[in-house]
């Protein structure tokens, strides 16, 4: 059977090559970087708020860090994002508060935003079902005339739904500028991929829908960036949709609730983690002298910052409304709305 | 006013509609070049262009997941599902999202998505071109729906749902689609989600029902003059319901008969009757009754009849309770 795994020769690499990438200079790659180390802190400290019962449950997405911010940053500020629940916090990417995010894992409608505020949709959470949102805004843009694209986030395992084939086919026959992008880990809670398709590559989907697939480490934040900014390129140029393999491995528990040494291979999760993306990065950052012991150590206390003022300010939030209860499912409630309900 | 027949009436809504507001568009299986199966959008590709009504692939969760982005692109979709069947494929994104994601939002976004499908049986047709599907979109928060009977409330509902800033699901009863005729008011023609009509007035018990059952009742009406005075209440808009409407003819008759064709257990006539029970139960002289399909798949066409409430069943049920 067919076995996708990181560090085949065929992905797509820029860091372990160390290549240079045009037009990303020592600026751009230390805002990649900045964003690298948010989404971390966002992940590890969630992690502990977890386990200090101030967040809910919550999927970890340790490791995914590089496939979030090196697509993100090759999108413009109009295009539109499309996360799965494995990029809850990718808005934080777009100056959304990490207490905004906080809410969300909180249970606190408080975290429930206005997607046209940062042009991020709401996070979803059933597998793959977004997919076809991505593709009708992306196509609902293109027959305005606009030039925004959209990206759409899943996991391998969404691959195998039907709605992000109807969503990809859909994209692909309007020639919305969309792109598909999937974070495969190798595992969708304890279905590895072998067990999810016979294809040998994910990207050898994108041939039944007529549009490039690509594959790249997703562990390489500018093999990401990199692959991102050509499909992107390609979208404005009104050539369609293209669909990216970013190839990693889980190297940490599905969600909070998950206990994975029931079916992983636990001797490649540590050698996984001792290859995670953003030390990765780091070290090539180190090697062209663009990031020293100092700045290092500057960005990450501005992040450790901005996670403890995100969970201070969302502890401070008051409850909810009860009233809120009736609230924003209608414009124009139905009268019998609150029926049953005690003033 | 001109006299048209009920599909007709869609058809004019939608030309309308298009022609009204420009972020209207319309996409589904065969709407463009055939101008949809039963001709509803007949003339919307030539006259607002490929942009506004739209062939799509055949991908029922596709077409209404993308209206949801077209939506957060600022336009007002239309989808048409073929057959009222074809629509269960569309069910996960109407659930988990269309419902949904104004809620999700905290109320910052709008989906006034339109669906409209033709439904129900009568029609000799095969498997799953025939069921009423009412009960699954009417459960689902966030949704409305209305069903019209005759071809003004067909414009006029449908007009409605496409200006309503909440997704809505138009049912169209393809059985009457070419056997009502009446007078549709030209131009625009808004019939308001959430009143119900009086058909027919009368007395002495109160028939409620919508769609293809309204002209079945009107007919059972008629049949029964002389022995019962019948009141038909056309429900209309089964959410916003038009609870007044509901109470007040049964609190003028004291008797109500709920027909619906869709299965029995569970079907909207259960919840009809519950808000009887409620809210009626000192208005009412007797118990009230159900005349419905059977909690089967709707059947072979050859005993279709045998399924669908009748003239017969109807007359039934209201001497059943006049007796009681």
């Amino acid at each position: 059977m067919a076995q996708v795994a990181h560090g085949e020769p065929e992905l797509r690499r820029v860091i372990d090559e160390d290549r240079e990438l045009d037009g990303v200079g020592e600026q751009e790659l230390l805002d990649l970087y900045r964003s690298m180390v948010l989404l971390r802190t966002y992940d590890e400290r969630s992690l502990v708020y977890h386990r200090q019962g101030r967040i809910g449950t919550y999927a970890i997405f340790w490791n995914h860090e590089a496939m979030q911010a090196g697509s993100v940053h090759a999108l413009a500020r109009e295009d539109w994002i499309f996360p799965s629940y494995r990029e809850s916090a990718i808005g934080l990417l777009r100056g959304m508060p990490p207490a905004t995010v906080l809410h969300w894992w909180r249970g606190h409608p408080a975290g429930w935003w206005n997607p046209s505020e940062y042009n991020v949709a709401s996070i979803c959470v059933p597998i793959a079902t977004h997919v076809p949102h991505a593709a009708g805004l992306a196509w609902g843009k293109k027959l305005k005339g606009e030039a925004a694209c959209a990206i759409v986030y899943f996991g391998d395992g969404a691959t195998s739904e039907g709605a992000f084939h109807e969503g990809a086919n859909f994209a692909a026959v309007m020639q919305a500028p969309l792109i598909l992008f999937c974070n495969n880990n190798q595992w969708a809670i304890s279905t590895p991929l072998s067990a999810q398709t016979r294809a040998e590559t994910l990207a050898d989907k994108a041939v039944g829908y007529g549009m490039p697939g690509t594959r790249v480490d997703g562990g390489d934040v500018l093999a990401v960036y990199e692959a991102t900014r050509e499909a992107v390129e390609r979208a404005r140029a009104g050539e369609g949709p293209s669909f990216i393999e970013a190839v990693t491995y889980r190297a940490a528990p599905h969600a909070t609730a998950d206990d994975p040494r029931a079916y992983i291979d636990l001797e490649r999760v540590e050698q996984e983690k001792k290859n995670e993306c953003l030390g990765r990065y780091e070290r090539y950052l180190r090697r062209l002298g663009v990031l020293g012991d100092e700045l290092e150590a500057e960005i990450k206390s501005e992040a450790a910052d901005a996670m403890r003022a995100g969970i201070t300010a969302a502890e401070a939030e008051p409850d909810p409304d009860p009233e809120l209860l009736f609230e924003n499912a209608y414009v124009i409630p139905p009268p019998n709305l609150r029926e049953g309900w005690i003033d | 006013m001109t006299e048209k027949l009920l599909v007709e009436a869609v058809n004019d809504a939608l030309h309308v509609e298009l022609a009204r507001d420009e972020s209207v568009m319309v996409l589904g299986e065969d709407v463009g070049r055939a101008g949809g199966v039963f001709r509803a959008t007949a003339g919307l590709l030539d006259r607002f262009g490929e942009n506004r009504c739209v062939d799509t692939p055949l991908a029922e969760a596709g077409i209404l997941g993308a209206a949801v982005g077209l939506c957060m692109a600022g336009w007002r979709p239309v989808c048409e599902m073929q057959y009222d069947a074809f629509s269960y494929p569309c069910l996960d994104q109407l659930i988990t999202h269309v419902g949904r994601y104004r809620w999700r939002t905290g109320g910052t976004m709008e989906f006034p998505i339109t669906v409209r499908m033709p439904y129900g049986g009568g029609v000799r047709a095969p498997e799953l071109h025939d069921d009423s599907p009412e009960t699954y979109y009417v459960h689902t928060p966030g949704i409305k729906v209305a069903i019209p009977s005759t071809p003004a409330d067909a414009k006029g509902l449908l007009a409605a749902a496409i200006r309503d800033p909440d997704p809505v699901v138009i049912l169209e009863p393809k059985v009457i689609y070419r056997t009502e005729r009446g007078e549709v008011p030209d131009g625009e023609h808004v019939v308001p989600l959430g009143k119900a009509r009086i058909a027919r007035e009368g007395t002495d018990v109160t028939l409620v029902a919508y769609g293809a059952m309204v002209p079945m009742c009107l007919r059972t009406a008629e049949a029964l003059q002389g022995e019962a005075s019948c009141e038909v209440l056309d429900v209309r808009s089964l959410r916003p319901l038009d609870e007044e409407a509901l109470l007040a003819s049964a609190g003028k008759t004291g008797r109500v008969v709920i027909v619906q064709e869709a299965p029995r257990t569970v079907g909207f006539g259960a919840e009809l009757a519950a808000i009887l029970a409620e809210k009626a139960i000192l208005d009412l002289r007797g118990p009230v009754l159900r005349v419905t399909g059977f909690d089967v798949p709707y059947p072979y066409w050859k005993i279709e009849d045998m399924y669908m409430p009748s003239v017969e069943r109807i007359s039934h049920a209201v001497r059943r309770l006049i007796e009681f």
